[in-house]
C-alpha cells in the first residue's frame, strides 16, 4: 500500500457489559499508538444515533478511510457499522468488527486478562483494517417462487400468506395427504374449537388456490443454487388414484389389504387404498404401494378399479417421478414429531394396555376417530372412570440413554389440561388426576384453562410417579411421592396418559445437509439470531416456520408461518438482493489448471478451461478452493491469505507462547464462541479468535504460521462432521488438518499443539470446553525448536503438491 | 445435637465428595417414587435433596442416607443426572469422619471376629456407623 491508511478506532463500553472487566480507556489508549490509527475513541454505546453521527462526522472531517469498531459481536452490529460507513462515503468492507463482549468480557472474570485480550483484538482488527480493500457488490434477481417444505399447518399458513400476495407456492409434502400433527387432533386449546373444523376450510383454500401446486407423497432431492435461484429437484411417489376421483368410498370396501393406520396411531385399520379423514386434501384417495398387491408390478388384484365409476384409478402410474423447479425463496415447516416413550420402560408404554399417549388419546375422542368421539380405553373399550396423567414424558430430562430432550415441550401442560376438561364433559363422573413438576400456561387464555380445569375438580399433584405397574385387571398403578405432602402414593387408574412431548423430525438431518441451515444439539433447525431474527435461518432467503424450528402450538406455529411468509414476500417484492462481494479471485499466472478447487468447491462456481474461472454470482466465498490451491493461486475476497497472516501477527505480537490462536466458521463455531458470551461461560483468557465465514477456508500455512511466530497451540473450530453451512467445509478443513498434523508428526513437533474440534452455533459450553482442553494440553509444552519449524514448513509444500482429492 | 458445620459448608463438602451438583434439582420426586426402601425413609432421596439445597445441617441426623441401599434406582431415572447415592454416600461420609462408631471392634468376641468374613466388617463400618 503505497498511501498510509487513516484509521479510526472505536472502542464501545456497552453502558457496563463490557467496561466492568475491559479496561476501555487503557485499550482506547493502546490504539493510538497503532499504525496508521488516525483517532481511537471511546464511547458508551458505539450503537447509539449520537455514537453513529459522531463517526459519520469523524469519517468525513478526519479523513478516515478505515474504521475498526471493537463492540458486541457483528452478528448483532456489523450491519448497523456498515450503514454508517455508507453513509460517510466509504464503502461497507472498509469496516473491521471486532468482539470484545461475547468473546471477552461476558466470558472473562479477571479485568487484566480481559483487558489484554480485548488489546490484542483490537491490534489484529488493526492490523486487518490496514489491508482492507473496497469492492463492488452484485445483485442478484429474486422471482416470485416460493417452496414450502411441510404441509402442516405452519405450511398451509404460510403458503395462503405467499399465495394470496400474488406469489406462486409450491408445497412439498412427504405424506399423501397435508395437514401434518393438526389433523390429527380433536380439539384445540384454549378455546376448545374442534381441529378439523378450523382446519379444513385452510385445507380447501390450498387445494382451490391458483397460485399454489400441492406436490403430496414428496420430498426434495436436491438444493443447488441460492437466493433467487435454488434449482430444486423433488421427487414424487406415485399416488396411482387421479384426480377423478369423487371420495365415494367404494374402492376401500372392496380393498382386501388391512393394515394399522398410522393416522389413528395404530389404534384402528385401514385399506391400502385410502384417505386419512374425509376432509383430507388432495382429495383423491391413494394408494400405499409398499401395501398394495399390485407392488410388484403384476396386477394381481384390481377390486377397486372395478368398482370406481369415475375410473380414476390407474395403476400404469411411474411409480416415482423426479420434477425440477426453480425457486427464489425458501420456507422450511417441516415439523416434529410426538416423542416415542416405549424407550421409558418404567412407564410400560406399549407393554401395559391401558397406557397410552395424549396424540393417542387425541386420536380416540376427535370427531373423526373410530370409536366416533367415545372416550374408552384400550383393554376392555370401557369407558374410563379414573384416569392419570403424567407431565414432562420425554421432555426436561437430560438422560441421553432414553432419548429424553433436556427442553421443555410448551405444548403437554396445555394438552392435558384441555383433555382433561373433555374427558370431563364427556364423563362426568370420571375422576382426574395430573401428575406433573411445574404447570407451564403461559399463552393468551391458557391460564384461565388451568383454573376451569381446577374448578371442575381435576386433581394436580405435583411429584412425578416413579414407575406404574399393571395389575390382573389391567388397570394400573400410579407409585410415586407427593412432593407437597412428602407422603407417597400408590393410586390405581383405569387408564394412564403419558403427556408427551416433541421431538425433532427423523429426517431433519437430511434436510438440513440439503438446504445448508444448522440445527441445534436437538435436532431443530437454527434461527439467525434466536431474539432478534426468530423466522430467518442462517443462509439468505430460507426462512422457518413452525415445530420445524422447535417445540410451537398452533397459534406460535401460525405466528411463525405468517412472519416468514412475510420476511419472504418482503425478499420477492423488492426482486432483487444484493449479493456480499466476497468472492474468491483466482491469480492467473500461477494456476496451473490441476482443477483441484473445481473438485472441492460445492457450488459449481469454479470451472477450469486451461486456468480456473469463478462464477460470481454462484460463489458463496466459503474459500474452500483457496485452502484447496495447491499453487496458492486464489484468494478470498475480503478474508484474504495477507489479512489473515497479518491477524496472526498481531495476535503473537506480545508473549506469544502462552496464546492460542483460534479459526472460528461464523456460521457455527464463532457463533458458538457468542453463545459462550451469552451464557456467560468463562474459559481461559489465552484464546484469539480468528473470524472466517468457514473453517474451510483455513490453510496449513496459517496454523503453521501460528506455530512459527510462538504461539502455543492452534485450534480449528469447525463445525460437527456433515453440518457445513457450505456443505463440505468440514472435509477440507479436515484434510488440511491431517496433512499438517501428519507433517508436524515427521519432523517431532508435538502434534497436541494442533487441535480441530466441531463447534455448532448453539454450544458455548462446548467451545468453552474445547478452548480449555487445548489450553491446558500446550500448556506445559517447551518451545518448537527454529529448525523443525523451517523443516515443516518445507515439508509442508510438497505434501501439498501432492494431494489429490477424491470426490 | 449441634452441628458444627453451616449450611454453605455442608453443601460445598456434599458436592465435592459425591462430584454433583444438587442445585441442578428440580425436586420432580421420581427418585422418592422410585426407591424400594422410601417407606423406611425419614426424608427420602427427594427431601433429602431438598434439605441440602436449603443448606439444613439436619440432614446429617437423617436416616435416610443409611437406609439407602445402593440400588441405584434414582440415579438410573433421575432426569437431572443427579447421582443421588453418591450424595448419600457422601452423607455418610461426612458422619463417619466425625468419628461416631456404633460398631465397636473391641466389644466382638475374639472368636466370632475369626468367623466373620473381612466384607462383612467393612460393610458394616460403612453401613451402621452413626
Amino acid at each position: 500500500m503505497s498511501v498510509e491508511p487513516r484509521i479510526g478506532v472505536y472502542i464501545c463500553h456497552c453502558g457496563t457489559n463490557i467496561a466492568d472487566t475491559v479496561d476501555v480507556q487503557q485499550t482506547t489508549k493502546f490504539a493510538r499508538g497503532l499504525d496508521g490509527v488516525a483517532i481511537s475513541k471511546d464511547l458508551m454505546y458505539a450503537c447509539s444515533g449520537p455514537s453513529q453521527q459522531e463517526i459519520m462526522m469523524d469519517i468525513r472531517e478526519q479523513k478516515l478511510d478505515r474504521v475498526v469498531i471493537a463492540a458486541c459481536t457483528p452478528r448483532m452490529h456489523e450491519p448497523t457499522f456498515r450503514a454508517v460507513l455508507e453513509q460517510a462515503g466509504l464503502n461497507k468492507y472498509l469496516l473491521e468488527f471486532v468482539n470484545i463482549r461475547e468473546h471477552v468480557s461476558w466470558v472473562h472474570d479477571e479485568k487484566d486478562a480481559a483487558t489484554e485480550k480485548a488489546i490484542d483484538l483490537v491490534r489484529m482488527g488493526v492490523a486487518r483494517a490496514r489491508l482492507l480493500q473496497r469492492y463492488k457488490e452484485k445483485e442478484i434477481p429474486v422471482g416470485e417462487e416460493v417452496l414450502v417444505l411441510g404441509g402442516g399447518i405452519s405450511g398451509i399458513q404460510a403458503a395462503l400468506e405467499l399465495a394470496d400476495a400474488d406469489y406462486h407456492v409450491h408445497i412439498v409434502e412427504k405424506e399423501p395427504f397435508l395437514g401434518g400433527v393438526m389433523a390429527q387432533l380433536g380439539l384445540t386449546y384454549p378455546t376448545l374449537d374442534c381441529s378439523t373444523c378450523i382446519l379444513a376450510p385452510k385445507l380447501s383454500q390450498v387445494e382451490r388456490h391458483p397460485r399454489i401446486e400441492i406436490l403430496a407423497n414428496t420430498s426434495v432431492e436436491s438444493v443447488e443454487g441460492y437466493v433467487g435461484n435454488f434449482a430444486v429437484t423433488v421427487s414424487q411417489k406415485a399416488r396411482f388414484v387421479t384426480d377423478a376421483c369423487t371420495s365415494c368410498d367404494k374402492c376401500t370396501e372392496v380393498c382386501p389389504v388391512t393394515i394399522p393406520n398410522e393416522f389413528d396411531e395404530g389404534l384402528s385399520k385401514r385399506k391400502a387404498i385410502f384417505k386419512t379423514f374425509p376432509q383430507a386434501v388432495p382429495a383423491a384417495y391413494a394408494i400405499d404401494f409398499d401395501a398394495c398387491l399390485n407392488k410388484t408390478n403384476l396386477l394381481v388384484c384390481e377390486r377397486c378399479m372395478d368398482v370406481c365409476e369415475p375410473q380414476a384409478i390407474n395403476f400404469e402410474m411411474i411409480q416415482q417421478s423426479t420434477k425440477k423447479l426453480d425457486i427464489d425463496t425458501i420456507i422450511i415447516a417441516t415439523g416434529a414429531k410426538p416423542y416415542d416413550p416405549s424407550l421409558i420402560a418404567e412407564y410400560g408404554y406399549g407393554r401395559y394396555h391401558n397406557v397410552i399417549t395424549t396424540i393417542d388419546l387425541e386420536r380416540i375422542y376427535a370427531p373423526t376417530s373410530p370409536t366416533g368421539g367415545d372416550i374408552i380405553r384400550p383393554s376392555d373399550r370401557a369407558a374410563p372412570k379414573k384416569i392419570g396423567y403424567i407431565q414432562c414424558v420425554g421432555s426436561r430430562k437430560s438422560n441421553p440413554a432414553l432419548h429424553q430432550h433436556p427442553y421443555c415441550s410448551r405444548i403437554c401442560c396445555m394438552i392435558s389440561i384441555k383433555q382433561a376438561l373433555v374427558i370431563k364433559s364427556k364423563i362426568p363422573d370420571a375422576q382426574i388426576t395430573i401428575y406433573y413438576i411445574d404447570i407451564r400456561a403461559y399463552g393468551k387464555g391458557y391460564e384461565e384453562l388451568y383454573e376451569r380445569a381446577r374448578r371442575v375438580g381435576i386433581r394436580f399433584i405435583r411429584g412425578l410417579p416413579g414407575e406404574i405397574r399393571e395389575n390382573a385387571d389391567k388397570s394400573v398403578t400410579f407409585i410415586g411421592e407427593d412432593a407437597l405432602l412428602g407422603e407417597m402414593y400408590a393410586e390405581r387408574y383405569d387408564l394412564a396418559v403419558l403427556s408427551v412431548g416433541l421431538e425433532a423430525q427423523d429426517d431433519s438431518r437430511d434436510i438440513s445437509s440439503l438446504l445448508g441451515v444448522a440445527r441445534d444439539t436437538d435436532g431443530f433447525f437454527i434461527e439467525r439470531h434466536p431474539k432478534l431474527e426468530p423466522v430467518d435461518a442462517p443462509t439468505t432467503g430460507i426462512f422457518l416456520a413452525g415445530t420445524a424450528a422447535g417445540p410451537k402450538d398452533i397459534r406460535e406455529s401460525s405466528t411463525q408461518a405468517k412472519a416468514a411468509a412475510s420476511r419472504a414476500s418482503q425478499l420477492m417484492r423488492r426482486g432483487v438482493f444484493q449479493k456480499e462481494a466476497l468472492t474468491a479471485e483466482i491469480m492467473e499466472e500461477r494456476c496451473t489448471g490441476c482443477k483441484e478447487c473445481e473438485k472441492v468447491c460445492p457450488y459449481h462456481a469454479i470451472s477450469v478451461d486451461g486456468v480456473a474461472h469463478v462464477t460470481g454470482a454462484l460463489c458463496a466465498g466459503c474459500g474452500i478452493c483457496a485452502a484447496a490451491c495447491p499453487e496458492d493461486a486464489i484468494d478470498m475476497r475480503h478474508y484474504t491469505d495477507a489479512q489473515i497472516i497479518a491477524q496472526i501477527d498481531a495476535a503473537l505480537a506480545e508473549r506469544p507462547t502462552e496464546k492460542v490462536i483460534v479459526f472460528t466458521s461464523y456460521w457455527c463455531s464463532y457463533s458458538g464462541a457468542d453463545m459462550a458470551g451469552t451464557a456467560r461461560i468463562k474459559y481461559a483468557p489465552n484464546a484469539r479468535i480468528i473470524r472466517l465465514l468457514c473453517c474451510g477456508r483455513v490453510k496449513p500455512e496459517f496454523a503453521l504460521r501460528s506455530l512459527e511466530k510462538g504461539a502455543a497451540g492452534v485450534l480449528m473450530a469447525t463445525c460437527h462432521p456433515g453440518e457445513c453451512h457450505y456443505d463440505r467445509g468440514d472435509q477440507e478443513a479436515r484434510t488440511q488438518y491431517e496433512l499438517l498434523k501428519e507433517t508436524l508428526r515427521e519432523v517431532g513437533i508435538d502434534e497436541s499443539r494442533l487441535a480441530m474440534e466441531g463447534v455448532s452455533a448453539a454450544e458455548g459450553k462446548r467451545f468453552a470446553e474445547v478452548i480449555n482442553q487445548l489450553a491446558s494440553k500446550v500448556a506445559a509444552l517447551d518451545p518448537i525448536p527454529a529448525v523443525k519449524l523451517a523443516m515443516a514448513r518445507q515439508k509442508l509444500q510438497e505434501h501439498k503438491k501432492d494431494l489429490q482429492r477424491v470426490i | 445435637m449441634e452441628f458444627e458445620i453451616s449450611g454453605d459448608e455442608l453443601v460445598r463438602k456434599v458436592e465435592e465428595l459425591s462430584g454433583q451438583n444438587i442445585f441442578s434439582c428440580y425436586q420432580c420426586g421420581i427418585c422418592t417414587g422410585s426407591c424400594p426402601f422410601a417407606a423406611e425413609m425419614d426424608l427420602g432421596p427427594r427431601r433429602m435433596i431438598a434439605s441440602l439445597i436449603e443448606g439444613r445441617a439436619e440432614v446429617l441426623q437423617s436416616n435416610t442416607p443409611w437406609v439407602c441401599a445402593s440400588c441405584f434406582q434414582c440415579v438410573v431415572r433421575c432426569p437431572n443426572d443427579i447421582d443421588i447415592a453418591a450424595v448419600s454416600e457422601a452423607l455418610r461420609q461426612m458422619t463417619q469422619r466425625r468419628g461416631i462408631d456404633h460398631i465397636d471392634l473391641s466389644h466382638i468376641p475374639a472368636e466370632e471376629r475369626k468367623r466373620i468374613p473381612q466384607i462383612a466388617f467393612v460393610g458394616n463400618f460403612r453401613r451402621m456407623t452413626r
